[in-house]
């Protein structure tokens, strides 16, 4: 079930020195309302996954894995690899995340990363397929949030864009009844690259790339995933109020821009 | 022109009932195509466990299910990842109108069972849910509706049904607030450029403009039915 979160406890005086200088145009780390925190991006640090990216976001830090594995079709799709993203909030990364089974928030992370990357085609699935309707790959998308100050999303998407273009894998063939697998460092086909841009009101003003600080005092928070064309292929709003159409139609505009700018920065490092 | 014979911009038939339980604080049942959904309010009652309450305001809790039996597969009846985030957005779509601060360290609890799925039911649900709170007395500023727009073969398509959504490019729920211009849901998936996401976000803003008219007119006959039978048992009183 779920229910309104119970926030930390922040200090009241701290609330409202947020928001009193977002309603003057400034926020507490001195960036504009459109300006990302800055963006870093590692890839291949794991070994022995197939892909891997690390994205830090200010002081938030995500870290992606990527691994391929043989596994069956689902039975309406028998051509078509399988494509996962889970998303763990391990409990070293806040005070608020505690161990056991992904809650609303990590579901939430992990699906709305999914369906960028599944709604823009950006992992061509059909060239995933080793024995119609038997064998296929499964991409395994996993998560890790190591540090939270923020925008997890932005951060696990670019990380998860960033783990998919960085992988290399085998070749994967039929002999006889069982799939061999021989060693290679082929990329997985990549025909898009989906990145998602959050954006969060606080009273009036819409600012991108909120902060934990920002993201306590915001009455919403809209994420929206745009496609290498400029085409939005997800959207997910959060949070305890709304936006008007007017608002949408501005932060929709904002988040195309920006995903532009932040797609050119990780494929400058995930492409090498 | 479209498979059941709507045209693009229609919504497909709705029907909707108040206080459909017994047992429940309030309870609303939709059908909106071949949905079925029924919705109960519990509350605003004691928080258990105790710790799960606000000081200043009472807690919303939500929980979207479907029915093993609601769809085409057998569905497990464990809640899925899909079920979690669901009913996590239709708690946000809700909490902007419910005046949770006028009950305190209490919690309203709101389940939203799909008996039978045709697609659109979270929002079929959302649309339920808030007839469900009007229906247990809970203060709230306004009714919240909701309504998707999809693309189908190119074109944007009011109130995606199951066959459609299955064959759609694209999909778009929105809850929208009326008196306050407010959107309180909006997801999206699939492919839209920004020019039909604004055409579709009118679309649906427009058809929850309708759905909300509907669900005034709803709320106002069960009040309607209950001051006949009043005046029935009063002139029976009389006559006696």
């Amino acid at each position: 079930m779920s229910s309104t979160p119970q926030l930390p406890p922040v200090a009241k005086l701290e609330q409202k020195t947020v928001v009193d200088l977002i309603a003057r145009g400034k926020r507490i780390d001195e960036r504009g309302p459109d300006s990302y925190r800055p963006i870093q991006i590692q890839v291949g640090l794991i070994e022995k996954a197939n892909g891997s990216a690390q994205v830090s976001l200010g002081k938030s830090k995500v870290l992606v894995g990527v691994k391929v594995e043989v596994g069956e079709p689902f039975p309406d799709t028998p051509d078509e690899g399988v494509l996962t993203v889970n998303a763990e909030l391990l409990p070293l990364a806040s005070p608020s995340f505690e161990p056991g089974p992904p809650g609303e928030m990590a579901i939430e992370l992990a699906r709305v990363v999914d369906r960028g990357i599944r709604e823009s085609k950006a992992v061509d699935v059909k060239s995933l397929s080793i024995q119609k309707g038997k064998k296929v790959q499964v991409v395994y998308v996993d998560v890790y949030v190591l540090d939270h100050d923020g925008n997890l999303i932005d951060a696990a998407a670019m990380a998860a864009l960033g783990a998919l273009v960085n992988a290399k894998v085998g070749k994967f063939e039929m002999k006889g009844d069982e799939v061999v697998v021989k060693p290679g460092h082929h990329p997985l086909p990549i025909n898009n690259y989906p990145v998602a841009v959050t954006l969060a009101k606080v009273g009036k003003t819409i600012l991108v790339d909120p902060s934990l600080e920002e993201e306590q005092v915001m009455s919403a928070r809209l994420t929206v995933t745009t496609d290498k064309n400029g085409s939005i292929c997800a959207m997910q709003k959060g949070g305890l109020s709304g936006f008007t159409v007017d608002e949408l139609k501005r932060a929709v505009e904002l988040a195309v821009q920006k995903a532009a700018e932040n797609r050119a920065k990780i494929l400058a490092v995930a492409k090498g | 022109m479209r498979i059941d014979g709507r045209r693009l911009d229609q919504l497909r038939p709705i029907k909707l009932e108040v206080g459909v339980l017994d047992k429940a604080d309030g309870s609303a049942y939709v059908e909106q195509g071949k949905n079925k959904i029924l919705v109960a309010v519990y509350g605003p009652r004691e928080a258990h466990p105790k710790h799960i309450a606000l000081p200043e305001r009472a807690v919303l809790r939500c929980r979207y299910h479907m029915a093993p039996f609601s769809v085409e597969e057998r569905k497990s009846p464990a809640p899925s990842r899909r079920e979690m985030e669901l009913s996590k957005v239709i708690r946000e779509s809700l909490e902007p109108v419910v005046l949770t601060d006028l009950y305190p360290r209490t919690t309203i609890d709101l389940f939203v069972e799909v008996l039978q799925s045709d697609g659109g039911s979270r929002c079929a649900g959302i649309t339920g849910a808030s007839l469900a709170l009007a229906d247990a007395g809970i203060p709230m500023t306004e009714l919240v509706a909701a309504c998707a727009v999809g693309k189908v073969q190119g074109r944007l398509a009011l109130d995606l049904s199951d066959a459609e959504d299955k064959h759609g490019e694209a999909d778009l729920p929105v809850a929208f607030v009326p008196n306050a211009n407010l959107v309180t849901l909006l997801q999206m998936d699939g492919l839209l450029t920004t020019a039909e996401f604004e055409k579709g976000l009118q679309m649906a803003v427009e058809a929850c403009k309708t759905i909300h008219t509907m669900q005034r007119e709803a709320l106002k006959k069960k009040y309607h039915e209950i001051k006949e039978v009043v005046e029935e048992k009063e002139e029976s009183e009389v006559v006696a």
